[in-house]
């Protein structure tokens, strides 16, 4: 699914040039679920960034479902980022004068699907999440654990290839933590690829595989025995 | 831009956003409205002051004889040149190019009266072209005519208060008149907007005053109005030769400044307009400023609404709205507020300046107020263009923000 070669990524920091990213190679299959791991500064935001095709990179290739991604102009890149992907922040980044059902039908809006069809496709994804008598709540009337929920149907009703959570849970309390963790395994056995960037340890155990980073470089990367969330 | 779906998610937008979309349309109105006043007011202004010089006809020349200050030809000094009938008719024959009407006028004055009640009142005789040199309207019956003149007719045209004040609300044309001693019969009512001296004049046709003034075939002066269509330089140049031409007849010395005098309004006319103009360039300075100010208040706005926003449209982005996407929805947004706000301002402005009527008529010379529709739809046009303009720039610049940059607040 995923397909990464000799990816390099440096920073124009004024005069100095920061290598983030020093020869990354990774390979992601379909149904995976991934956790990227690494202390602050390790490059694991900017991988999942360039997987996500919010960012560009400088050197080696990449490949998403067989497309060679490269070079993309916004509007490609924001189609393709339409098409094939979904993202969880941190910090939920729902937008704050929609109320939880508009958030999710939005990547819908820019699908061009009518507003009917739209409309009940993202309340069934409101309600896999359990939030289907939330839906016309504003984002500051749920909890943290609802808005990541919130944000996790907006990043699935697209049906993406590729689900991108960078640290999902790293604004949640523990037990919030683990039901939204929860939420992700449970999409993840439907056979959704995930991609999970972390620091927390317990939060690595519950996906399947764990690849660290350390100074741009991956230093490990080994399946694992999935702890269940709850 | 007839998407039906971003129109509804424009709305939203607006709808969720009150304060925002309120200030921006606060803006667009208030420079749209000020716009609108202070273009109407310059324009009553400019009302009031056309009115005031065009009472009589601009285009009046208006000759006079007098007394020499020159010897010549034979002749002493001090001589007295008076008009005459001659004269009017070379006037008339040798300037004809010039001349839209020509009249003589001999003033008297005297007492008038009907039945009991009775009055001063001045009595001019003149020709039928007086009509259009004074600017008279009938207001019942007819003007002297030609007829009047060749038969020496005791016919008379009086002035609207000259009727008042004989007739009271009764009918005045075809009754009689008493006056030196001789009945008048009245053929016509005449009003005028001179003021209420220019309505207490009695007309009649100067041949038949020359006649009561014992056969005289003498006129007091001549007005001659000559044709707009020559100019202001046109003007000055038929004054100069006329002025020749009579100093040559009545055998005046060319250098002498008295003798026959000429006054006209041309000059006048020319300094009124050339203070018009520059009251209208005032006001369009004005009103271009205020505009002007109009659509730097919506750029600041657009920059801060955009700048507030910067994340949204990350997470749009994100979620897969292309720049262009981004583009349009900030612009149709912008225009969609500046075009109603637009409107609201120019409807309070025009409703306002209707609403002044001609009350600031006395105090500040300001008359019936207005602005045309195309200035005002112009003005409209301009400021959405402009906000569009405003609102393009920096959504541009935030279309192309990465949203990695946008969203990055951890």
């Amino acid at each position: 699914m995923i397909s990464i070669k000799g990816l390099h990524k440096s920073y124009q920091m004024g005069s100095n040039s920061l290598h983030v990213l020093k020869g990354i190679d990774f390979e992601v299959k379909e149904g995976e679920l991934v956790a990227i791991m690494g202390s602050s500064g390790s490059g694991k935001s900017t991988l999942l960034n360039i997987i996500g095709m919010l960012d560009n990179h400088d050197k080696g290739s990449y490949k998403l479902d067989d497309v060679l991604i490269k070079n993309l102009n916004e509007t490609k890149a924001a189609n393709y980022r339409n098409k094939f992907l979904g993202f969880v922040f941190q910090s939920f980044n729902l937008i704050n004068y929609k109320s939880a059902h508009e958030n999710v039908i939005l990547p819908l809006y820019y699908q061009g699907i009518g507003r009917k069809k739209r409309e009940v496709k993202a309340m069934k994804y409101l309600d896999d999440v359990g939030l289907k008598n939330w839906a016309t709540h504003m984002p500051n009337e749920l909890s943290g654990g609802q808005k990541q929920r919130v944000a996790i149907a907006r990043a699935m009703v697209s049906e993406p290839k590729v689900l991108l959570a960078d640290e999902p849970t790293g604004a949640l309390d523990s037990k919030t933590s683990k039901e939204v963790m929860d939420l992700i395994q449970k999409i993840n056995k439907s056979g959704k690829t995930i991609l999970v960037v972390t620091h927390e340890e317990d939060i690595a155990q519950m996906c399947k595989r764990v690849v660290r980073l350390k100074d741009g470089v991956i230093v490990e990367d080994k399946k694992i025995n999935q702890k269940k969330a709850l | 831009m007839f998407n039906r779906d971003r129109w509804f998610e424009i709305f939203e937008t607006i709808k969720s956003n009150k304060l925002r979309t309120f200030l921006a349309g606060f803006t667009v109105a208030l420079g749209i409205l000020i716009f609108i006043v202070l273009f109407g007011l310059g324009n009553g202004l400019e009302n009031t002051f056309n009115e005031y010089f065009t009472d009589t006809k601009f285009n009046n020349i208006y000759v006079n004889g007098g007394r020499t200050s020159k010897p010549f030809a034979g002749y002493e000094s001090n001589r007295l040149i008076e008009l005459d009938n001659d004269d009017l008719q070379e006037i008339s024959n040798k300037f004809d190019f010039f001349i839209e009407g020509i009249t003589p006028r001999i003033t008297i004055s005297g007492e008038v009266g009907y039945k009991l009640k009775s009055n001063n009142y001045t009595i001019r005789g003149v020709g039928p072209s007086n009509q259009q040199n004074e600017m008279n309207v009938l207001m019942f019956g007819r003007y002297i005519n030609e007829k009047d003149v060749i038969n020496k007719e005791k016919n008379v045209v009086i002035g609207r208060l000259v009727k008042q004040d004989l007739f009271g609300d009764g009918e005045a044309v075809g009754k009689y008149i008493n006056g030196g001693g001789r009945s008048w019969k009245v053929v016509g009512v005449y009003q005028d907007d001179g003021g209420d001296n220019e309505e207490r004049i009695i007309y009649t046709a100067y041949t038949t005053m020359q006649k009561i003034l014992k056969s005289t075939d003498k006129v007091g002066s001549i007005i001659i109005s000559y044709k707009p269509s020559i100019g202001y330089d046109g003007a000055l140049e038929f004054e100069r030769k006329l002025k020749s031409f009579l100093k040559n007849k009545k055998k005046i010395d060319p250098s002498d400044p008295r003798g026959v005098r000429l006054r006209s309004a041309a000059k006048d006319m020319k300094e009124n307009q050339d203070f018009s103009s520059a009251l209208n360039y005032i006001i369009i300075f004005v009103g271009i400023g205020t505009l002007l100010a109009g659509v730097i208040g919506i750029s600041n706005i657009m920059v801060f609404v955009i700048k507030e926003r910067t994340k949204e449209f990350g997470i749009r982005k994100a979620v897969g709205a292309t720049p262009s996407s981004i583009i349009w929805m900030v612009l149709q947004e912008s225009i969609f507020i500046t075009t109603i706000s637009g409107y609201f301002g120019l409807f309070v402005g025009v409703v306002f300046l209707s609403s002044l009527g001609n009350t600031l008529k006395e105090d500040f010379y300001i008359t019936d107020p207005y602005v045309d529709l195309n200035t005002a739809l112009m003005a409209t046009i301009m400021l959405i263009i402009f906000g569009a303009i405003a609102g393009y720039i920096p959504a541009r610049r935030a279309s192309k923000i990465k949203p990695i940059v946008a969203l990055n607040d951890k």
